[in-house]
């Protein structure tokens, strides 16, 4: 298929219908074996299509996402399809109300094809901890997508949207979109409205996009991202031209590469794909510099004592109460209590219980506010960089994809897997997956690439650029 | 800081979150969230001092709105997904003694 750029143009100019496409898509969809949808209605994308093609047919102009196939991941809220975060707890439940990154889909006459699987509450680097079952990796399905957002990257990988939303509050769009061959970007913290989003730890979750290339993704992030009046902490800022800043020349950029990201945990062949992608953006005439970036080391620590406390509060308000699964008890503590442990899984409980450990107290100045500290410390190690370079290059993932089940018992091992995509996370800051290399065994590799906060247009270039030298170009499952 | 996570802890704990454990969940979470927490001991190592906590990045103040009513979600609709309504309120089991 062409990429969505092409597609949604091709849509405006009327050579190809909205229907056409999601016929075309409604039939890979049925056909699919990753489990990626959690919620499919082949009849709401027909009327969204038909709605598109009806609107051109009256004359009217058509939004920059005209007819092109998107698929959401089911942490946020659309008013027309059920929304669940991959969680028994909200089995069933409809939002009154759209996110505002969905509604602006909606403006730009996106086409719905349904809401996407996910680890639950955005839990997981593996997509292993859905209520719904597993994804599994389009290129082996035997192998896990990477998580949270494993649905989204699985169903642009395999064709089943031309692009799709998620959420990143660790890693949760770029490593998956490593994992499963595609572009995943996470804006700055505060581009993209998270008015409708379900909260996972509200100081990192950002709203991103997945697209099987640059431009795609650039595209959708220019009609999500932009101030909000429903989320007092999206920025009013302007939203740049990013579909734009794809081309242009990166000859002169100085690329810092962390000594931290390519030392003891790194595989030897991701490094080796990962040094090659180097040499070729040297090649395009960036300049590569050695930088430290010394508490990369703390930034798993950090996370998960500063996530999971944000988790623990923020999924206070599932209480059988006002929506979801309620389970009968005798008295209120005791419905609470065995609503939750019913209704959320394994790791979704271990992190409340964590977040819950170092807030309480006696307990949250050594864990919550120690590690509040060290994530100044993590930032600082990034303002220092960006005074000599203009953005970070490395591995977004440790490993390529893992067999399903591989590391289910372990979660530290999970976790210590988030290494890369952690660090500019806790400081706020833009990321980008491109894909860099197929591994021997065919299994796809990303490239990471972080710049200054509210530089995505910077972001962008580099992704681009790299993109049309990648060895992993034109590669799909 | 150092004191190891036991079964005792791990049930006032999940009280405090409100969240019943049964059976096998208690031993297993005991053994992943002492690891976990074993991990976690590494931030006592960094030298912190005189150095500020970052709460949120990149908001630097937010913003006020002008106190004016505005439309909301209808009652009915905020209702709609409740497990359990009565006379247009959610009904939750009985929590005062009589």
């Amino acid at each position: 298929m062409s990429s969505l750029v092409e597609v949604a143009d091709s849509v405006r100019r009327g050579e190809v219908s909205a229907l056409e496409l999601a016929e075309a898509t409604i039939a890979k969809i049925a056909a699919d074996q990753t489990n990626s949808f959690l919620d499919f209605d082949a009849e709401r994308t027909r009327a969204m299509a038909r709605a598109v093609d009806h609107k051109r047919a009256r004359g009217e102009p058509l939004g920059p996402l005209a007819g092109v196939p998107i698929g959401i991941k089911d942490v946020l809220c659309t008013k027309d399809a059920r929304t669940t975060c991959g969680s028994k707890i909200l089995e069933g439940y409809r939002p009154p109300y759209d996110a505002t990154a969905v509604a602006r889909l909606r403006t730009a006459d996106a086409v719905f094809t349904g809401k996407l699987n996910m680890d639950e509450f955005a839990m997981g680097s593996s997509n292993e901890n859905s209520a719904y079952g597993p994804v599994k990796n389009p290129w082996d399905l035997t192998r896990v997508p990477g998580g949270s957002s494993g649905g989204s990257a699985a169903a642009v990988a395999a064709g089943l949207s031309l692009g799709t939303l998620g959420t990143d509050t660790g890693g949760s769009i770029r490593q998956p979109a490593a994992l499963c061959g595609i572009v995943g970007v996470k804006p700055t913290y505060g581009r993209v409205s998270r008015y409708g989003l379900v909260a996972f730890a509200s100081s990192l979750d950002q709203v991103g996009t997945f697209a099987a290339d640059v431009r795609g993704a650039a595209r959708m992030l220019e009609v999500i991202a932009g101030h909000d009046k429903h989320d007092s902490t999206s920025v009013a800022r302007g939203v740049d031209e990013w579909v734009a800043a794809c081309g242009k020349s990166v000859a002169g950029l100085r690329l810092g590469v962390p000594r931290e990201y390519f030392e003891a945990g790194l595989d030897a062949e991701v490094r080796a794909s990962i040094e090659a992608a180097l040499e070729l953006l040297r090649g395009l005439g960036c300049e590569l510099v050695p930088i430290d970036m010394p508490h990369t080391q703390h930034a798993v620590a950090t996370y998960y004592v500063v996530a999971t406390a944000e988790c623990s509060s923020n999924l206070a308000r599932f209480d059988g109460v006002r929506y979801g699964l309620r389970v009968p008890s005798g008295d209120l503590e005791s419905m609470y209590g065995e609503t939750r442990d019913r209704g959320f899984g394994a790791e979704v409980k271990r992190r409340i219980l964590l977040g819950t450990y170092v807030l309480s107290a006696g307990y949250y100045d050594a864990y919550y506010t120690k590690a509040q500290k060290v994530r100044t410390l993590i930032r600082r190690d990034f303002d220092r960089a960006f005074e000599k370079v203009d953005a970070i290059v490395g591995p977004t993932s440790p490993s390529v994809a893992w067999p399903l089940g591989a590391k289910v018992d372990d979660p530290l091992q999970m976790y210590l897997a988030d290494v890369y995509t952690l660090p500019a996370s806790l400081a706020g800051l833009p990321g980008i997956s491109v894909p860099a290399a197929p591994s021997a065994a065919g299994l796809p590799i990303g490239l990471q690439i972080v710049t200054p906060a509210w530089t995505e247009d910077r972001l962008f270039q580099l992704a681009h650029a790299f993109e049309q030298v990648s060895p992993a170009r034109g590669k799909r499952p | 800081m150092s004191e190891s996570l036991d079964r005792d802890r791990v049930l006032h704990i999940a009280k405090l979150a409100r969240v019943t454990l049964h059976g096998a969940e208690v031993p297993a979470l005991t053994e992943q969230l002492g690891k976990i927490l074993g991990h976690v001991a590494q931030l006592q190592q960094v030298d912190t001092e005189g150095v500020e906590p970052t709460a949120q990045v990149g908001v630097e103040r937010l913003p006020f709105r002008d106190d004016v009513v505005r439309p909301s979600v209808p009652r009915e609709v905020a209702l709609s997904q409740a497990p359990e309504t009565a006379g247009g309120g959610f009904v939750v089991p009985a929590f005062i003694e009589e």
